[in-house]
């Protein structure tokens, strides 16, 4: 658990970087720091692990005030991922994911040893071990940095703007495994963005911070998106909120009814419905419209994912019918906007 | 023709060889040991430089002013300012070694600078103590703009030696000063011969070892 108790940081020249900061960010959870710039998140971070120090007030990691352990001994208990990696350009791969262990006495074999784990952990191949960082893509060697910074097994991950330098492909596939390893990992990690949309993906909770150094908000991102505490937050959570907010309604009660099918390949005769095209796999292909003519189908809908997905599955499909499949990606069903949407004006009820 | 066999004639004594040698030797000492000495005291200079603005402009400004001295007339103040004897070769080492320092300072800051931000950051989020992060990221980091100005250095040493001769301090400077006094070719034509397989030989080292300590320098992008 790490905490700001009151924390003020200004700066010689004058400006107040962090203002009156008091949060909790809870054991075990991912938290982003999310604003636009000059609004004391990374300053925020960095008080975490003494690469700051507060001008007032109190940070404790676990209960305890950070400013009575001796900075690099602290360092070496926190993980940190920084945005371009930061890597050491002079060392190999698996030299840099092995640092923290080097630094606090384990041999270089032993280090070496954990550092291929790691690799392996974080999805690079073991030949990329032996490589220098300049030999990497950018995704790549943004790995080698999370991997780096677990190298120790810290309980607290901090992470500043880690994917920003990346293209919103990679970035994207960034977060998954992120996600994937916090599944797995349970660590405690502070996120700083400044992109809302990367906040409200991987947060647990969602601190959004103003100019000045103020904490406009600090929620879930569901409660984020539907019910931000002011103009600011509104604005900063910007376009389509009510919409993006589904992404956090799950889609019980959704009811999947049947679809007319015919078989791919098969000789279309013409009827008055949309017919969904399946392969052998009942894998949906397209629509066999009215006329007889086929047509790529809209998003696929897979079972158990949020409201968001049945809804635009519906939205987007040429016939107006929501294709919803298996994990296998098998036919399963339609749904119409219409269902969905009476779906959700009943959870408001 | 002459030339030719006058050269032979002088090489072909074998107390001239050994004088040869003699000379020699004492060329290398004369300019590696301030080269050594130099590189040092530069990256603990550039070191300075680095950390406070104040003492950069200073130390820059004073290296900059050290070089337009002329070598002869710095051979011949220092044994006055520490009290050595005229001909003692520590005149011409502590020169050498205050050229070449004076020399390196400017590139070992330079490159200190030029190790990227994020990267010294990364070390001392990991929990590097500055000594450490110096020694095992920031200097490593420096090694190529180091070594260029080393190999310049390591030139210029060889070459300025040679002048301590006039203050008779030894080395294949001396080749010059007699041959002259002679009227003799062949010493002179043997002097410049050693002076430049020296100043190769010591540059292809250099580069050697520079290669040696930057293999992540030479890696092909993927």
């Amino acid at each position: 658990m790490i905490e700001f108790r009151d924390v003020t940081k200004r700066f010689d020249d004058g400006t107040t970087a962090v203002n009156g900061l008091d949060l909790v960010v809870e054991a075990g959870t991912i938290t982003v720091f999310v604003g636009p710039s000059g609004c004391g998140k990374t300053t925020s971070l960095r008080m975490v692990n003494r690469m700051i120090d507060p001008t007032s007030g109190t940070v404790l990691v676990d209960g305890e005030d950070v400013l009575g352990v001796d900075p690099p001994t602290l360092r070496r208990g926190i993980g940190y991922v920084i945005q371009q990696a930061g890597l050491f350009p002079h060392r190999t791969v698996l030299d840099n994911v092995a640092t923290v262990p080097l630094l606090t006495g384990w041999t270089r074999r032993k280090a070496r040893q954990r550092a291929a784990e790691l690799l392996e952990l974080v999805g690079l191949p073991a030949e990329l071990g032996h490589r220098y960082p300049v030999q990497l893509s950018g995704g790549q060697q943004q790995r080698v940095g999370v991997a780096r910074a677990l190298a120790a097994d810290p309980p607290v991950l901090l992470m500043d703007e880690p994917f920003s330098a990346v293209d919103p492909v990679v970035r994207e596939g960034l977060q998954d495994e992120l996600l994937r390893l916090q599944a797995e990992l349970d660590k405690t990690i502070v996120f700083v963005t400044h992109d809302i949309d990367e906040a409200v993906r991987i947060g647990d909770k969602v601190a959004v911070m103003r100019t000045g150094g103020f904490l406009a908000q600090y929620a879930p991102p569901a409660e984020l998106l539907t019910r931000p505490a002011d103009d600011f937050v509104a604005g900063f959570v910007g376009k389509d909120r009510g919409y993006r907010s589904l992404s956090f309604v799950d889609s019980s009660g959704v009811e999947v009814a049947e679809v007319a099918t015919v078989a791919e390949g098969s000789a279309s005769e013409s009827s008055p419905d949309w017919r969904l095209v399946v392969d052998a796999d009942k894998r949906p292909q397209g629509w066999v419209a009215p006329d007889g003519s086929v047509v790529p189908g809209g998003s696929l809908y897979e079972v158990g994912a949020s409201i968001r997905g049945a809804l635009d599955a519906a939205l987007s499909s040429p016939s107006g019918l929501g294709v919803v499949v298996d994990a296998g990606g098998h036919l399963a069903g339609v749904v119409t906007a219409r269902q969905v949407l009476d779906v959700i004006e009943s959870r408001r009820g | 023709m002459t030339a030719v066999g006058d050269i032979a004639k002088y090489l072909g004594d074998a107390g001239t060889r050994a004088a040869l040698l003699d000379m020699l030797l004492d060329h290398v000492y004369l300019s590696l040991v301030p080269l050594v000495v130099s590189v040092v005291l530069a990256v603990l200079l550039g070191l300075l430089c680095h950390r406070f603005r104040q003492v950069n402009a200073t130390l820059i400004g004073m290296s900059n002013i050290v070089y337009t001295i002329p070598s002869l007339a710095l051979f011949a103040i220092i044994p006055a300012l520490i009290g050595t004897q005229v001909l003692d070769p520590l005149n011409v080492i502590i020169a050498l070694t205050v050229y070449t320092t004076a020399l390196l300072v400017r590139p070992v800051a330079e490159a200190l600078a030029a190790v990227p931000a994020h990267v010294t950051a990364a070390a001392t989020a990991m929990g590097f103590r500055p000594l450490r992060r110096f020694l095992t990221v920031e200097l490593p980091l420096s090694v190529p703009v180091l070594a260029a100005g080393v190999r310049v250095g390591s030139v210029s040493n060889i070459s300025l030696v040679s002048v301590g001769a006039l203050i008779g301090t030894g080395g294949l400077g001396t080749l010059f000063t007699d041959g002259f006094r002679q009227r003799y070719l062949a010493p002179i034509i043997i002097g410049i011969v050693l002076t430049l397989v020296l100043a190769l030989v010591v540059d292809l080292l250099l580069v050697l070892l520079r290669n040696r300590l930057t293999p992540w320098a030479r890696v092909g992008k993927p």
